[in-house]
């Protein structure tokens, strides 16, 4: 049996969720940070996501494969959790997954979903207006001229988005809550699907991925909350 | 002790099955839970029924042919344990208990409690040996040297039983503890690292034909394991596989 292609066997496809998933866990660090900066000072937070929404490097290199490592994720996410529904045709009358396994290992596809329903809303909620924005209305934009004037754009629609709005605020807080769900198992998760698991390091990244699961979700909760909170 | 038993009864293979109630009576803290089983077969046959069909053979703990689902755990509430080696001190008088098959598409019931595992010997066949001359001349093992903790790790992935416990307790069906035992028990030896990347591929494609799931890396293996068998061997069977696949099998 020759070897087979990328994504043909279970293991492979493994290897290929965990390595998009992790650049996703890059990505989102990055995102609270630049989020957090909102808090700390408007202006630096105006400035930084100026350069993001307008360099050329951002814009069509990091967007894109971003975009992609998303898709990809959820796509590769479903096509398993398909075939493990399928693997077991008849179910237990009685199944007790409690007894050996956590909740979160067992229902990434549930957290998961709710994130994807989430990155619907905060796609209205921003991107489009952004992509509105910068190509159709043209305005912004260094296509056309150049050089980048949005001035407080961002920050003020950021402002905006939460201004009184508690069910926003709330649908915001309840995603970042299944997203530390979904790492807390999923972080640890992906080291051990690329077969990195080692005495002396697995511990270590066990503590990283409970500290990350649960500080970068409540980074985000705490932004929404902030926004919220100082325009009642 | 009175226990209300609520077990799978399936006629053959593509009839369908149910949940049917027993009642026993009269059953001791020290029964193994075969044992149990024995007494409640031998009531059916008195009263003219067909017994229940189950697999088992050592009632020690080292065939592993005792698959039975208990409880909603595969060989029932113990830990390192199969379900030979489960005591009825476990279940408290009065208790229901339910008795169902190994559920997996890749082991397709035979009759009642009774699945067909072959699949694992398929995965056995496709690499999970190691290729010796064994007319009479083959050289003394201790010839060739073993480091102490590669030799103990493969001795601990060498007593896996093939009893099916994790394919049973996992979420997906999936595999992937049994296999990387497997793999792990010869790709640690020297003379398991000859033909080290064809097995790998081998094996896993065989796993992956046979169609069980994909691994999540919940844990539940291992938990239900009853020798114990680590997570670290399928991380070490992703290494592997990885690596061989990367760099082409020869
Ligand atoms: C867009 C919606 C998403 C869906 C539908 C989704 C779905 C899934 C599913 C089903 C799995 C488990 C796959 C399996 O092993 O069976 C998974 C794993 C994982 N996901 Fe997501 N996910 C989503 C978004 C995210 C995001 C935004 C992140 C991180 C920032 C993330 C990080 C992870 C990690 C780290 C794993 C573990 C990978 C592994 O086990 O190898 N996911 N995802
Ligand atoms: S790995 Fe454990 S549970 Fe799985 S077949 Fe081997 S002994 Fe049974
Ligand atoms: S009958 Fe052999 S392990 Fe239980």
């Amino acid at each position: 049996m020759a070897s087979k292609g990328l994504l043909s066997s279970s293991i492979a496809r493994k290897f290929a969720m965990a390595l998009s998933a992790l650049f996703l866990i890059v990505f989102l660090l990055q995102h609270m940070s630049i989020n957090m900066l909102s808090v700390l000072s408007p202006d630096v937070f105006n400035e930084v996501s100026d350069f993001m929404g307008t360099n050329p490097l951002v814009q069509f290199v990091l967007q894109p494969v971003l975009i992609f490592g998303v898709c990809f994720h959820f796509i590769v996410g479903f096509i398993l959790e398909y075939k493990n529904w399928t693997s077991r045709e008849v179910k237990y009358a009685k199944y007790k997954g409690s007894a050996n396994a956590s909740w979160m290992s067992r229902n990434m596809i549930i957290s998961g979903v709710v994130i994807l329903l989430f990155l619907g809303l905060h796609f209205y909620d921003f991107w489009i207006h952004e992509i509105t924005h910068k190509f159709i209305e043209g305005k912004d934009s260094f296509i056309v001229n150049g050089e980048s004037e949005s001035g407080f754009r961002f920050y003020e629609e950021l402002r905006h988005k939460f201004a009184g709005d508690f069910p926003r605020m709330i649908l915001y807080i309840v995603s970042f809550i299944f997203l530390a769900l979904h790492l807390n198992h999923g972080f640890e998760s992906a080291w051990q699907s690329m077969g990195a698991r080692s005495k002396k390091y697995t511990p270590i990244i066990k503590k990283i991925g409970v500290a990350y699961s649960v500080l970068v979700p409540l980074g985000f909760i705490f932004i929404a909350a902030y926004h919220y909170v100082t325009q009642l | 002790m009175k226990l209300l038993l609520k077990i799978w009864r399936q006629d053959g293979p593509k009839e369908k099955g149910q949940m049917v109630d027993y009642n026993v009576d009269g059953i001791e803290g020290d029964m193994s839970f075969l044992e149990m089983m024995d007494i409640l077969n031998s009531q059916l046959i008195e009263k003219g029924e067909e017994p229940i069909n189950f697999d088992h053979d050592c009632r020690e703990g080292i065939c592993g042919s005792c698959s039975m689902f208990i409880n909603g755990e595969a060989h029932g509430p113990g830990r390192n344990v199969t379900t030979c080696q489960l005591h009825m001190r476990s279940f408290k008088d009065g208790e229901t208990i339910f008795i169902e098959p190994w559920r997996a598409k890749a082991f397709p019931v035979i009759k009642d409690l009774m699945v067909d595992r072959s699949a694992f010997d398929r995965i056995i066949q496709a690499g999970g040996y190691v290729s010796v001359n064994t007319s009479g001349n083959t050289q003394d093992a201790n010839s060739i040297p073993i480091p102490k903790e590669d030799a103990d790790l493969a001795f601990d992935a060498a007593t896996c039983i093939g009893c099916g416990a994790c394919v049973a307790t996992c979420k997906n069906a999936s595999a992937m503890l049994f296999t990387s035992a497997k793999v792990a028990q010869l790709s640690l030896l020297p003379q398991g690292q000859v033909e080290g990347k064809e097995r790998v591929i081998n094996m896993v494609n065989q796993m992956d034909l046979e169609g069980f799931g994909n691994c999540t890396n919940t844990g539940a293996c291992e938990v239900e394991c009853p020798k114990g068998i680590s997570l670290d061997n399928i991380a070490r069977m992703n290494r592997e596989f990885l690596s061989a696949t990367a760099k082409g099998k020869k």
